[in-house]
C-alpha cells in the first residue's frame, strides 16, 4: 500500500449527511483511517437517500451514501446510553481528529462537546459543521440546502430580472461547505502537529456560501464600496455573443463580447460583414440593430454545428466555451476517463457502479480507494476489540442497545 | 506562544480570475506568507480587473460586482480598488518581477529557493513559456510543493482548453439541471461554483501536502484540474445516470423529495424560500399561518398528496408570503421548526445580525481604497483565529520587504532593478 499524504491521522468522524461526510471523505480517501460512529439501527440518514439500484430502496445500496463513506470504518454507538460514552471516550485516546456536524448543542447533551473532549485529550482538533454554526441569533436555525444559497450565496442575483430567483443543482452548497470544512481541520491538525495545539473549528455552512468565490464576496464588498445592490440582469453589459444557444444536438455556452471580438470572427470564419472594427466598439456591442444583425449571421452558423463540434471550433479559436453536457456525455468522454474523474467501485450489496473519481493528481502520495463504504456497524469488532471488550461483551452491548 | 497554522510557510502566488486567487487566499488566512508574485508589463486578464485603465464610463454601466469600485470611481489605481479582485486578496503579499528577462529568471528563483510552495492556475501553455515546470522548480527547490491548476489538465486533449468556471460546470452537466423548468437552458444565469471548488480542493492538497512533508521531508506536484474537483458536486445527477440511467432534468427551485419553492415577500422584489420534509414540519408550518382552512383540504392530507398538489400549494403559500416581509416571516417560520430562509441581497447581508454576530465583515484599510469592510475565512478556529489581517494587497505593495529582506537585494540593485521595470506599483500608462 502507497504512502498516503495523511496515513497515520486518526479521525472519530460523528458526521452525517452530506457535508461533515465529504470532508470525512477527502480525509479517508487520502489516507486518514476514519472510523464513522453511526446511531445503532438506522445509521446515518444519508443511507435513505438513494439512488438505489433499481430504485428499491436498501441502506447499503444508496449511491450517495456509498459515494460520500469510501475508505471508512464503520462502528454503531448509542450515544444517548453510558455504555456508549464510555466507549467514545476510549476511542478518543487515539485519535487526532474530530468531526460532528450535529445541531449544535448536540454533542454537549451527551458529554461530547470541545471542552469535555479537550479536557482529555487537549491536543485534539475538534470540527463541527452546521448549517449557521455555533454562536450568533440563526444558531438554532433549520436548513436546506436552498436555504443555504438564499442566506449565504447569491441566490437573490440568479436568475432572470422579471422572475424569481434561481438555486443551483442539488446539493452544490452542501458539498462546498464540507470541501471548507476541510480546510479549517487540516489547518488545524497542521498546527496540532507542529504546535501541539488543540483547537475548535466552528463551520458555518452558511458562511462557506457567504465566504466563498461565487460571487457573495464581490458583491458584498461592491456594496461596501458604492452602495449600490447587485441585481438580476438578463441583458449582458459585455456585449455579444454571450451566454447558453441552442446547436444541433443540444446547448452550447460562450462568452464573446467586445473584449473576446477578435476572437469571435476568428470562430466565424471571418466573414466579411464582420471584418469591419466597428463591430468591436462599445456603442456596437450595446446596439440591439447591431446585434440583431449578428445573430442572424450566428444563429444559423451555431444551429448547424452539435455541441461537440463547437467547442472544438470555439477553443481552437481562442474563445472561452463550453457544451452543455449531460450525464451521459460527460460519463462516454475519453478526456474524463483518461483523467480518472471517473471511479469504478465495487460493493458487496450494491454490486460495482460508476463514482465521482479521483480529485485531483499528488504525485507522490495517490487518492486510492482502499475500501467501498462500510456497511452499517461493519467494523464493530475490529474497532471495539483493541479497546479491550472481549466478544461476550460486545454480545451484551449490542443486547443493550448500545452498539 | 502560540502561531497561526501556517506562519512560517512562504507561498508564490502567480494565480489568476478566481479560482486559484482563492485557494491561496486560504492559506493566507491561515497565516501562511502568500506572495503573489505579479508583473508591472504584462497584466493578467480578469483578474485585477478587465483592463489597466477601464474607460469609467464603460465600468460605470457594469453591475456591481465589476464595476462596483469605491464610490463607482474607477479611480487612478484601478487595479487595486476592483471588487472582483480585492473581495478575495486579504492577508497577502505582492511583489512585482518581468519573468521573460533572465534577470526577472534570477529574481524567481532565488525567491523560490526560501518558499514552501508555489500555486498558479495559468493556462498550460504560458508557463511552459515561461518555463516554469515541476521539473524546474525542483532543481531550484527540492522539496517544493508545486500547485497546478488548468482548467481541464496538463496533459492530453483538453490540456489547452481555456475556460471559466460557467464552461466547466456546463461540461460536467451543470449545465442542464438547473434553470427554469418552464424555459430552455439559454436563459440560465452564469454562475461560477466552480472556481470556488477548485480554490477550496487546492487549499485542501496544500496542507495534505504539506503534512506529508511534515512527516516525511519530500515534497511534491499536485495537479488540480479545477474541472475535476467539480466532479463530486455533481454527485447526485451522476449517480442517478449511474445507478438507473436516469438524466437528472432541472426542478427549478423544487426539491425531489421534499416541499420547497421561492416566494414573493411584500416590498420590492423580495422573496422567501422554504423545505418542508417531515410531517412534524408541515404540521409547524399549518400551525405558523394560523391553520388556515386550506390546508386541511384532501389534496394536502399527506406528504405525497401535497407534493403530487405543489403548484397548487404554492399558489396558496404565495397568497400568505406576498402580506409578510422576507426577514419576519424566516423568523416567525424557524420560531416555528420550519427551515425557513430569506433570499439576502448584498445589502441584507452585508447588514445581517447573525453574520454581524460572527464578525464576519471585519474592517481593513489600503492607501487606494480607504477603510471597508471585508469578509473573512469560512471557518472559525478557536486559538488561531482566520481574521482578516491585512486589506486586499496592492500591486508592488510589498516589493521593498520581498527584495530587501526575504531576497537580501542591495540598495543599489534595488535600484537597477526598479530602472529595468521590474520593480513597480503602476502599470504604465500607455496600457489599455
Amino acid at each position: 500500500m502507497p504512502d498516503q499524504a495523511l496515513s497515520g491521522v486518526k479521525v472519530l468522524d460523528f458526521s452525517h449527511y452530506i457535508s461533515g461526510p465529504y470532508c470525512t471523505k477527502l480525509l479517508a480517501d487520502f489516507g486518514a483511517d476514519v472510523i464513522k460512529v453511526e446511531r445503532p439501527g438506522g445509521g446515518d440518514p444519508a443511507r435513505k437517500i438513494g439512488p438505489f439500484p433499481g430504485d428499491v430502496p436498501h441502506p447499503e445500496k444508496s449511491g450517495m451514501f456509498l459515494f460520500l463513506n469510501t475508505n471508512k470504518r464503520s462502528t454503531t454507538v448509542n450515544l444517548d446510553t453510558d455504555a456508549g460514552k464510555q466507549i467514545v471516550r476510549q476511542l478518543l485516546k487515539d485519535v487526532d481528529v474530530v468531526v460532528e456536524s450535529f445541531r449544535p448543542g448536540t454533542m454537549a447533551r451527551f458529554g461530547l462537546d470541545y471542552e469535555s473532549v479537550r479536557a482529555v485529550k487537549p491536543e485534539i482538533v475538534y470540527a463541527s459543521v452546521s448549517n449557521f454554526g455555533q454562536t450568533g441569533p440563526y444558531r438554532d436555525f433549520k436548513g436546506s440546502e436552498i436555504i443555504l444559497y438564499a442566506m449565504g450565496g447569491e441566490m437573490y442575483s440568479s436568475g432572470l430580472e422579471d422572475r424569481y430567483p434561481l438555486m443551483m443543482g442539488p446539493n452544490i452548497c452542501l458539498f462546498q461547505g464540507g470541501a471548507a470544512a476541510t480546510v479549517g481541520t487540516l489547518g488545524a491538525l497542521y498546527a496540532a502537529k507542529d504546535q501541539g495545539l488543540g483547537q475548535h473549528v466552528d463551520i458555518s455552512l452558511m458562511e462557506t456560501q457567504a465566504g466563498t468565490i461565487d460571487r457573495r464576496m464581490a458583491t458584498v464588498l461592491a456594496y461596501h464600496y458604492c452602495g449600490e445592490v447587485q441585481r438580476r440582469t438578463t441583458q449582458s453589459v459585455l456585449g455579444y455573443p454571450m451566454g447558453v444557444y441552442p446547436c444541433a444536438d443540444g446547448y452550447f455556452e460562450l462568452v464573446g463580447g467586445f473584449v473576446r471580438w477578435p476572437q469571435i470572427v476568428k470562430m466565424l470564419g471571418s466573414p466579411l460583414e464582420l471584418r469591419d472594427s466597428a463591430w468591436a466598439s462599445m456603442t456596437a456591442q450595446r446596439d440591439p440593430t447591431m446585434q440583431e444583425r449578428f445573430d442572424a449571421i450566428f444563429l444559423p452558423w451555431v444551429l448547424e454545428r452539435t455541441k461537440k463540434e463547437l467547442w472544438e471550433v470555439a477553443e481552437a479559436a481562442g474563445v472561452l466555451s463550453a457544451p452543455l453536457n449531460d450525464m451521459e456525455d460527460a460519463l462516454a468522454d475519453p478526456y474524463f476517463n483518461q483523467r480518472h474523474l471517473f471511479a469504478q467501485i465495487p460493493h458487496p450489496d450494491a454490486g460495482t457502479f460508476t463514482y465521482p473519481g479521483r480529485p485531483w493528481i499528488m504525485r507522490e502520495t495517490p487518492w486510492e480507494v482502499r475500501r467501498p463504504a462500510p456497511r452499517l456497524g461493519e467494523h464493530n469488532v475490529e474497532v471495539l476489540e483493541p479497546l479491550g471488550y472481549t466478544r461476550q461483551d460486545l454480545v451484551q452491548l449490542r443486547a443493550q442497545g448500545v452498539i | 506562544m502560540t502561531k497561526l497554522p501556517l506562519e512560517g510557510i512562504r507561498v508564490m502566488d502567480m494565480t489568476v480570475v478566481w479560482a486559484g486567487p482563492y485557494g491561496a487566499t486560504l492559506l493566507a488566512d491561515l497565516g501562511a506568507e502568500v506572495i503573489r508574485v505579479e508583473s508591472v508589463k504584462t497584466m493578467a486578464p480578469l483578474t485585477r480587473g478587465f483592463m489597466a485603465h477601464p474607460p469609467q464610463a464603460m465600468m460605470a454601466a457594469m453591475p456591481p460586482q465589476a464595476g462596483g469600485y469605491p464610490n463607482r470611481q474607477v479611480g487612478d489605481h484601478s487595479w487595486n480598488r476592483s471588487p472582483n479582485f480585492n473581495s478575495h486578496a486579504r492577508n497577502k503579499l505582492s511583489m512585482t518581477v518581468d519573468l521573460r528577462t533572465p534577470k526577472g529568471k534570477d529574481v524567481f528563483n532565488r525567491l523560490l529557493k526560501v518558499s514552501d510552495v508555489f500555486i498558479d492556475n495559468n493556462v498550460v501553455e504560458t508557463m511552459e513559456k515561461l518555463g516554469i515546470t515541476y521539473d524546474a522548480l525542483r532543481a531550484v527547490k527540492e522539496d517544493i510543493i508545486m500547485v497546478r491548476m488548468p482548467a481541464y489538465g496538463d496533459d492530453g486533449a483538453y490540456r489547452h482548453y481555456r475556460a471559466l468556471g460557467v464552461h466547466m460546470a456546463d461540461s460536467l452537466g451543470h449545465g442542464l439541471v438547473r434553470g427554469y423548468p418552464d424555459m430552455d437552458p439559454s436563459a440560465n444565469p452564469g454562475e461560477f461554483t466552480v472556481d470556488a471548488a477548485a480554490g477550496t480542493h487546492a487549499a485542501i492538497a496544500v496542507l495534505m501536502a504539506l503534512l506529508y512533508r511534515k512527516r516525511t521531508g519530500k515534497g511534491q506536484l499536485i495537479e488540480l484540474p479545477s474541472a475535476q474537483t467539480f466532479t463530486a458536486y455533481m454527485a447526485q445527477p451522476f449517480l442517478e445516470y449511474a445507478f438507473n440511467g436516469r438524466k437528472t432534468t432541472t426542478l427549478g427551485n423544487r426539491d425531489a423529495y421534499a416541499l420547497q419553492g421561492c416566494y414573493p415577500c411584500r416590498g420590492d422584489d423580495r422573496w422567501l424560500v422554504l423545505t418542508i420534509g417531515t410531517e412534524q414540519e408541515w404540521e409547524a408550518f399549518c400551525r405558523a399561518l394560523g391553520n388556515p382552512a386550506w390546508t386541511k383540504q384532501e389534496n394536502f392530507r399527506d406528504h405525497l398528496s401535497r407534493y403530487r398538489h405543489h403548484d397548487e400549494l404554492d399558489r396558496h403559500i404565495t397568497e400568505w408570503t406576498r402580506q409578510q416581509d422576507h426577514k419576519d416571516a424566516m423568523q416567525l417560520l424557524q420560531q416555528a421548526g420550519v427551515a425557513a430562509g430569506a433570499v439576502l441581497d448584498a445589502r441584507d447581508a452585508s447588514e445581517d445580525p447573525h453574520l454581524n454576530a460572527r464578525n464576519f465583515y471585519q474592517e481593513a484599510f489600503t492607501v487606494d481604497t480607504g477603510t471597508y469592510r471585508y469578509a473573512r475565512a469560512p471557518f472559525m478556529l478557536s486559538e488561531t483565529p482566520a481574521d482578516v489581517r491585512r486589506g486586499p494587497v496592492m500591486l508592488g505593495q510589498d516589493n521593498e520587504y520581498v527584495y530587501k529582506q526575504v531576497l537580501g537585494v542591495s540598495e543599489a540593485e534595488y535600484e537597477e532593478l526598479v530602472g529595468e521595470g521590474h520593480i513597480g506599483t503602476e502599470f504604465p500608462p500607455d496600457m489599455p
